[in-house]
Order: C-alpha cells, then sequence, then structure tokens
C-alpha cells in the first residue's frame, strides 16, 4: 500500500490547521455561510437532512486494518458508532458536530486519510476495482495509476474551479468491476506490445442525463497518460458549460460538441501539455508501484478443502462470496455489508474493528471498500477461509448473498440526503427480506438491484439489471423501474419500464419481475440478464403491469415463456 | 384568481450540530415542530425568513416549508419535512432517540 511521505503529512497537517480555523471562523460569526460553505465541501463536510455528514475518501477503496480500525474509533468518538461505505469508496459519518470535525480530519490524518475533494467541482476520490492486485485475470494492478492520478489531482490549481465535479474510475480486468464506462474519465489499463497503458474513455455518467462513456483512444501509453488526462480536463474546463449546473459535466460537453471535436482538441493540448512533463511522474509512478508490491504469499491450503466439503453452509458461503484469486492457494473474500434488512453500506465500529482485525491477522494486512458497498480481504488465504467465516457470522458478517437479489446498492436516499427526493434504504431492505422469506435469492442466481433516492443516481440505478429510481411525485414517494442495466465492461443504460410505484407496491413489483424471470428463463444458467437480453422487456413489463398488459404484449411474453 | 396561501414555519439546520429547528414566535429556535410559528399571510412569512437569515451565528440555510395547524401546533405537510421531525427511518437516531 501507498505510504505517506513527510511532504503528504506535512500537506495534510497544514490543510486541517487551515480547515480548523475556518471552523473557528464561521463558529465566531467571522464567516457568512456563503463564505464559509465553499471551504467546508472542500474539505468533504455537507450539511445534510439531519446533521452534517463527513464524507472521507478511501482511495481506490484500498486500506489497512490501522486505517479501518481509525475509522472505527472515529465513528465511536464523534458519530454514532458505524460508517456508511458509499458507492464512490468512500466512508460517510452521518452526525458529526462541527466542531469536532477537524478533531476528526486530524485523527484521519494520523493514518494517512482525509476528506479533501470528496466534494465540489473539482476531480473526486479516484475509484478502482475492489479485486486490484488480487484478481486471478487482471492485466495490471490499477491502484499505482490510480495512486498517480490521485496526487497528481490533489490540490491541482488548475482544476479547483471544474465546471462541475468530476470522477476517474481505473479497472486492470477486462471484466471490469470499476463501472469505468459510467465515468467522466473511464481508464482500463491494457497491454500493447509489452508497454503499459490505457484505453481512455470519456463521458460516461449517470445522474439525469444518463450516458455510457466514449473512446477517446484506444491506447495511452503510461508516460504520457497523466499529460493526456491533463489536456482532457484542461479542454473540459474551458469548454464545459458553466451556464447551466445540469449540462456541465463533460458528458453534456462530449455529446453537444461531439467525441470527434472533443479528440482533435485533446490531441492539440496534449502537445504543450506532454512538453511540461520532465518525467518526475513517471519517477514517482515506478516508488509508487513498488509499495503495491503483492505481499509474499504462503502455499498451502490446510483443511479447507474437508471443511468445504463437509459444510454446506459454509460451502454455499464460499461459492457466493469468494473470487478467483491470482494465487491458487488464496481466495478473495467479499463480506456482505447487505445482511437481509441492515442498511446497505453501514458497519458498525465492531464490525470495522473485526475487519481491521482479520485483515492483521489472516490477510496481509489489506481491506477493500466495493462501489457495490461491500468490504473485501483481497489476499485471503484458503486455509484461513473457515476461521474467517467462523469469525464473521459471529459478527452478523456472514451473509453468503454477494451479487444476488439482496445485494443491493442503495444511496443513503431521503432518509438522510439534503437532495433526495425519496427514501432508498428501507426499500432496499424490505426487498432483501422478502427475497430472505421466499429463500429465492440462491435460485434466482446472479441480479443486480440497484436505488436511488433521486436523479442524481448515486445508487447506480440506470446500470442495474433492475433499477429503482424514487422520485417526488405531487407529494408522495414514487418508484420508477429501469430494467436490462448493465454496469460491465458493455455498459447499458437500462430502459424504463412504464408508470411507477407506490412505496408499497414496489416491493411486490420486484418479485413479480423476478417470479417472470424465474418463469421464462430457458433453463438456470441463464442468467436475469441474458433472459432480459434475450425476450427484450415485454414479458417483464407485463409481469409489472398486469392489469394493463394489452393482448399484444400478453402474446409476447407467451411467445418468450414457450421460447 | 390567486392561489390560496398555504401557511408556513421557517425552518433551518442549526450551525453548531446541524439538526432541525424552527423558528418560534419569539424569534427564538426550536427543535420541535410543533412549537413553531404558523405562518398564515405571505408579507409575514416574507418578514420572518428574513428575521430567520438574520440569525446566521445560529441557523444554516433558512427557507419557508408548508405545514397545518394541528392538534398539538403546526404540523408538517410534505414527506420531506415530516421525516426532517423525526429522523432516519432506518434507525432510532435524530429526533427519535430517547
Amino acid at each position: 500500500m501507498y505510504a505517506y511521505s513527510d511532504f503528504d503529512r506535512d500537506f495534510l497537517a497544514e490543510r486541517n490547521a487551515q480547515f480548523r480555523a475556518q471552523v473557528e471562523r464561521r463558529i465566531d460569526g467571522a464567516l457568512t455561510e456563503d463564505e464559509f460553505k465553499p471551504l467546508r465541501l472542500m474539505n468533504g463536510l455537507y450539511l445534510q437532512l439531519h446533521a452534517y455528514m463527513l464524507r472521507v475518501a478511501i482511495p481506490y477503496g484500498t486500506l489497512s486494518g490501522g486505517q479501518m480500525r481509525q475509522l472505527a474509533m472515529i465513528a465511536d468518538r464523534w458519530d454514532k458508532g458505524y460508517g456508511h461505505f458509499t458507492t464512490r469508496q468512500n466512508i460517510q459519518y452521518n452526525w458529526p458536530a462541527l466542531r469536532d470535525v477537524p478533531d476528526m480530519l486530524d485523527a484521519l490524518g494520523e493514518v494517512g486519510m482525509h476528506a479533501i475533494q470528496t466534494s465540489g467541482n473539482t476531480i473526486r476520490n479516484v475509484t478502482a476495482d475492489h479485486f486490484a492486485g488480487a484478481a486471478a485475470e487482471e492485466v495490471a494492478d490499477p491502484r499505482p495509476v490510480a495512486e498517480l492520478i490521485r496526487q497528481w489531482s490533489t490540490d491541482h490549481p488548475e482544476f479547483q474551479f471544474l465546471p462541475r465535479k468530476f470522477k476517474v474510475a481505473v479497472t486492470g480486468s477486462a471484466q471490469d468491476r470499476a463501472v469505468t464506462a459510467a465515468h467522466d474519465i473511464g481508464l482500463r489499463l491494457v497491454l500493447r506490445d509489452s508497454q503499459l497503458g490505457a484505453t481512455v474513455l470519456v463521458g460516461g455518467g449517470l445522474g439525469r442525463t444518463p450516458m455510457i462513456g466514449k473512446v477517446l483512444t484506444d491506447f495511452v501509453a503510461l508516460p504520457d497518460l497523466l499529460p493526456y488526462l491533463e489536456a482532457v480536463v484542461a479542454v473540459y474546463n474551458l469548454l464545459g458549460r458553466r451556464d447551466n449546473k445540469y449540462k456541465a459535466r463533460i458528458k453534456i460537453t462530449v455529446h453537444e460538441n461531439g467525441i470527434d471535436e472533443i479528440r482533435r482538441l485533446v490531441d492539440a493540448e496534449f502537445v504543450p501539455r506532454r512538453a511540461a512533463f520532465n518525467g518526475a511522474d513517471m519517477a514517482l509512478y515506478t516508488k509508487i508501484a513498488a509499495d503495491f508490491a503483492a505481499p509474499d504469499f504462503i502455499t498451502g491450503t490446510g483443511d479447507f478443502a474437508a471443511h468445504y466439503a463437509d459444510d454446506p453452509i459454509f460451502r454455499s458461503f464460499i461459492d457466493t462470496n469468494v473470487a478467483p484469486h491470482r494465487h491458487p492457494d488464496y481466495a478473495i473474500l467479499t463480506v456482505s455489508l447487505k445482511a437481509h434488512g441492515a442498511t446497505p453500506g453501514d458497519a458498525s465500529s465492531d464490525q470495522m474493528r473485526l475487519l481491521a482485525e482479520l485483515a492483521e491477522t489472516y490477510a496481509h494486512d489489506e481491506l477493500r471498500i466495493s462501489h457495490e458497498q461491500n468490504v473485501i480481504l483481497p489476499h485471503l488465504p484458503k486455509r484461513h477461509l473457515r476461521t474467517v467465516f467462523d469469525a464473521l457470522s459471529d459478527a452478523g458478517l456472514g451473509t453468503a448473498n454477494i451479487g444476488l437479489a439482496s445485494d443491493i446498492i442503495a444511496c443513503p436516499g431521503m432518509d438522510y440526503c439534503a437532495l433526495a427526493t425519496a427514501r432508498s434504504i428501507p426499500v432496499a431492505q424490505e426487498i432483501a427480506v422478502r427475497f430472505e422469506e421466499l429463500k429465492l435469492e440462491h435460485e434466482v442466481g446472479p441480479l443486480k438491484i440497484k436505488i436511488s433516492g433521486c436523479i442524481n443516481a448515486c445508487g447506480h440505478h440506470h446500470v442495474g439489471h433492475i433499477g429503482i429510481l424514487g422520485l417526488d411525485r405531487a407529494g408522495v414517494e414514487n418508484y420508477q423501474i429501469t430494467l436490462g442495466g448493465d454496469g460491465g465492461p458493455d455498459a447499458v443504460i437500462g430502459e424504463r419500464a412504464g408508470p411507477g410505484f407506490a412505496y408499497d407496491e414496489v416491493v411486490d413489483a420486484i418479485e413479480r419481475l423476478v417470479r417472470a424471470y424465474l418463469d421464462i428463463r430457458e433453463n438456470a444458467q441463464e442468467t436475469f440478464l441474458d433472459t432480459y437480453k434475450r425476450t427484450g422487456a415485454a414479458p417483464f413489463k407485463a409481469a409489472l403491469y398486469p392489469e394493463t398488459a394489452s393482448p399484444r404484449t400478453n402474446q409476447q411474453a407467451d411467445k418468450a415463456h414457450a421460447a | 384568481m390567486p392561489r390560496p396561501f398555504t401557511p408556513k414555519v421557517v425552518t433551518a439546520n442549526a450551525l453548531l450540530e446541524g439538526d432541525v429547528i424552527y423558528l418560534t414566535t419569539q424569534g427564538h429556535w426550536t427543535r420541535n415542530h410543533n412549537e413553531a410559528d404558523l405562518i398564515e399571510d405571505p408579507a409575514t412569512a416574507e418578514i420572518r425568513l428574513l428575521e430567520a437569515q438574520a440569525l446566521a451565528h445560529e441557523a444554516v440555510g433558512p427557507y419557508l416549508a408548508d405545514a397545518t395547524p394541528g392538534k398539538d401546533g403546526p404540523e408538517p405537510i410534505h414527506f420531506r419535512e415530516a421525516f426532517r421531525t423525526r429522523g432516519p427511518s432506518n434507525y432510532v437516531h435524530g429526533k427519535q432517540e430517547p
């Protein structure tokens, strides 16, 4: 993992001291709220529905046991004993008092963490594949590139007042677990003639106007990457619209100007930018990459095979929550923060401490946070899986549901967020409980349900196989459903199914969708998404709106069923 | 014909804790919606909002929210404002805390 240098520590300490003084000036009245607001946002402090909220960056989702332990301490000392892991690999504290925030930031600084650029019209926390450095099929570990981008973008003087926020994601795997196509810039690391570089996607994003990113260039060699990114952001900084915040993201800039014109401008901008880079970035990259060297893997799997053969509950957990590791004697274990009925993404301080202890004791002191709001032990020897499973189960973290119907992404929605138009969390909780009661989700198989409480789409509903969008319709919560979205390498925006559902109708609607899928799938191997691609929306719409389904729609449904 | 005026309360978030507050008839802030001043005409509403904005050392982002008379005082109309009187639905936090 990246280790903070003296420069990093000094920078953070100075920045925190500045913010401490700004808070004091706000409290004593020397600063108005209009003056203070941009300052607090630069340091990740929002004012939400019921309280302040501090958003802390977990760069590319990687943290150590010690860092997780500190997050738990902060939750206990200055919040309500829990934290909420978000869809951008951050953690949010929902209840800090204004006076305490500088102390919280100092405590974060003690373990090399901060909340800088987790808000505002800046380059936000750089996200990455949560299996980085561990996935069996990976081309390259994306974290050194992500760390290089983090250092380049943090406090970058040219990019502190962009037209809108700017999000970058990096993947080193063709499976694209980082949803790169839904980011302002998505980087997909590739090897060309043994040289590491990246395919650069630009103009992706969800929100009010969802768009899939377009390929700006299919290969930028690593030494050219930072100047190329700088050229992209510089072009956007000048060309992006500042007259209308709803048209200010780079996806609109790309849409209005065309990808060819953006490419021409970026290529022109790249030339002087490249000349200004003297190689210091690559020297830094080499140093950073060394920090991300793989741990010394131990060999042997102990009693794993026997436990797997003998215990069906353990076997189900392994089959559901473990992904292949690059080393045959290791596992990538995803710990679900989606126990049925729990708040998606929330972890208590006790759970955080347990995860820290398990990482430190058994898993090379590494943890990851996924954009799907779970925690990963990326380097767990198979020989320790049984012990870890038992400890997790005792702490309410042994749910075997990764990738299943109850592994739902949900934004905080109107339970916390000042922007939300409807609640997300209780809908997610009720769907998860429903599928647990039905004992259906393992039979259903892979299914991504994603819920957003407003059009800004923090819950990624557009790329959910089933997406749910909570809206305010004439003073009543109403939920639109989208179908067929996909956040993978061939990302697709889901299609709106039809009229929305009232709060007390939406869980039944989701159950009807899933039952329709079970009814019409060709076999158990055909996933929900595959079935949707084969049949189209008609049979699913017929299930959602049985009372309004036309004879033609019913015929299509019957035909799909017969097929 | 102009639409009838919907009564309002002035609400904001407290500067130090961030929790939801309401302006009383005495010009103080209260945590309880039913202790808020229910404003029955638009001119008074604008004046009271200006008064609230002048209390910037105590409150952040004051605005007018629709409300209706209730048995124990003003009650919120919109579900967002109803949530603000209580706290989140997933934990007994905020104003619901014992």
